[in-house]
């Protein structure tokens, strides 16, 4: 499910679309024109490469097991982050949305695909999907459903739609039963999906 | 973040403006002319508004959490204490009774 | 003026959320990385290439994919800005299509 550069699909060039093909023109002529370097292009492709939902499950695992961190955590993001070695500085504001026991967030862009890649890396194709965009709004209960969760009424779902440059991270609640697991094993419990909300993390190893 | 200026402070009732107007819109479309609370000031942002169309974005405005009812954005909901929370810059929102 | 096409929230006729994922090809990659390089050396804002996707042919925004979506306001954006020009896009890519040969 990763996209490392180590593993892309090589398409036969003169079978790709339109568009796909197009931007290896536009590649060369901005580089031709001087506009932006190789440089340029391999610093993005690394700064993608080293940015994956490990980063947020990092965090969180913190935060279950030292509530000091987790108070900073909740606070002041970005400061937290810079804490365990995670650079979110190139995000503009940054929120996270704390669940509990009677509260679940979920998040989604429906007029595009914001999502906080400078912690997570790049969002799923589904987050970008139209499905998911139209329903998250007006359907969120439906959306966790088809991704394992079901969840009573007296439990209060809040949609976050991140229209303007705030991103946001879910701190998902710490499943019970965990309490002899170790950081590093909480970390593993702790989904890319569940960060973005339409599910819990996983309830044990 | 910093939090100067704006008319809102958390808790005020508001009504997003119904507003057809053209350009690059960051208020959707389902929350417009629906009623909702402000839940945070988010401070001050560059106008998307402006910036989409090469402008400097100036001046600033306030960005703010808003938060609706499900109930009260949509015909039918599940969870009848579910919301809906967007962000929205000032210049969309309007007091409310 | 009309909804936009990409004022998506609470349409009606949604599917299933198709949870498959694809591992990302070279071209989406550059498409990225590219975009991303543009912005980061000030040429465009994540604003205008919105905008342009939002003033696309509203069929042509359901039927590209995300990357494509993105070199097509990329594109946009570049030629408005006058840093490239169709024509030249389309020489330099005809070029290419005779070095990777036809299909």
């Amino acid at each position: 499910m990763s996209s490392s550069s180590t593993e892309t699909h090589e398409h036969p060039k003169h079978e790709l679309s339109y568009y796909a093909k197009r931007i290896y023109a536009i590649r060369d002529l901005l580089l031709e024109k001087g506009v932006i370097t190789e440089k340029d292009i391999w610093c993005q492709i690394e700064y993608q490469e080293a940015r994956s939902p490990a980063n947020g499950a990092k965090l969180v695992a913190r935060a279950w097991v030292d509530p000091a961190y987790k108070a900073r955590l909740i606070a002041d993001p970005k400061a937290a982050c810079a804490e365990m070695g995670i650079d979110a500085t190139s995000i503009n504001e940054f929120v996270v949305l704390e669940n509990t026991e009677k509260l679940r967030h979920m998040v989604v862009c429906t007029l595009c695909s914001c999502y906080p890649r400078p912690i997570l890396g790049r969002p799923p194709d589904w987050y970008k999907s139209f499905n998911y965009r139209q329903r998250a709004v007006n359907d969120p209960r439906g959306v966790m459903r088809e991704f394992g969760l079901t969840l009573p009424d007296d439990v209060e779902v809040r949609v976050h739609d991140s229209t303007a440059d705030i991103r946001y991270l879910v701190l998902p609640l710490r499943p019970k039963g965990t309490e002899e697991l170790s950081e590093p094993d909480l970390a593993k419990l702790v989904t890319r999906d569940s960060l973005i909300g339409v599910m819990d993390p996983l309830p044990s190893l | 973040m910093n939090q100067i200026g704006g008319k809102f402070r958390p808790g005020d009732r508001v009504r997003v403006l119904s507003d057809d107007r053209p350009g690059h819109i960051r208020t959707p479309y389902y929350v417009r002319g629906k009623t909702g609370w402000i839940e945070r000031v988010y401070g001050d942002f560059l106008n998307p508004e402006s910036l989409a169309y090469g402008g400097d974005g100036l001046p600033k405005r306030t960005l703010y959490l808003v938060a609706f009812n499900q109930a009260d954005v949509w015909e039918q909901c599940e969870g009848p204490k579910d919301k809906v929370l967007v962000d929205i810059y000032e210049h969309w929102l309007q007091p409310s009774a | 003026m009309a909804r936009g096409h990409h004022d998506v929230g609470g349409l009606p006729g949604a599917g299933p959320i198709e949870t498959t994922e694809h591992a990302l090809s070279d071209w989406e990659i550059l498409a990225d990385a590219v975009n991303q390089a543009l912005g980061a050396r000030g040429i465009k804002r994540t604003d205008e290439m919105r905008r342009a996707r939002e003033e696309m042919d509203s069929d042509t925004y359901r039927d590209l994919n995300y990357y494509e979506r993105w070199i097509a306001s990329m594109e946009a954006i570049l030629i408005e800005k006058k840093i490239l020009t169709k024509e030249e896009i389309d020489r330099k890519l005809a070029a290419f299509e005779a070095k990777w040969g036809q299909p």
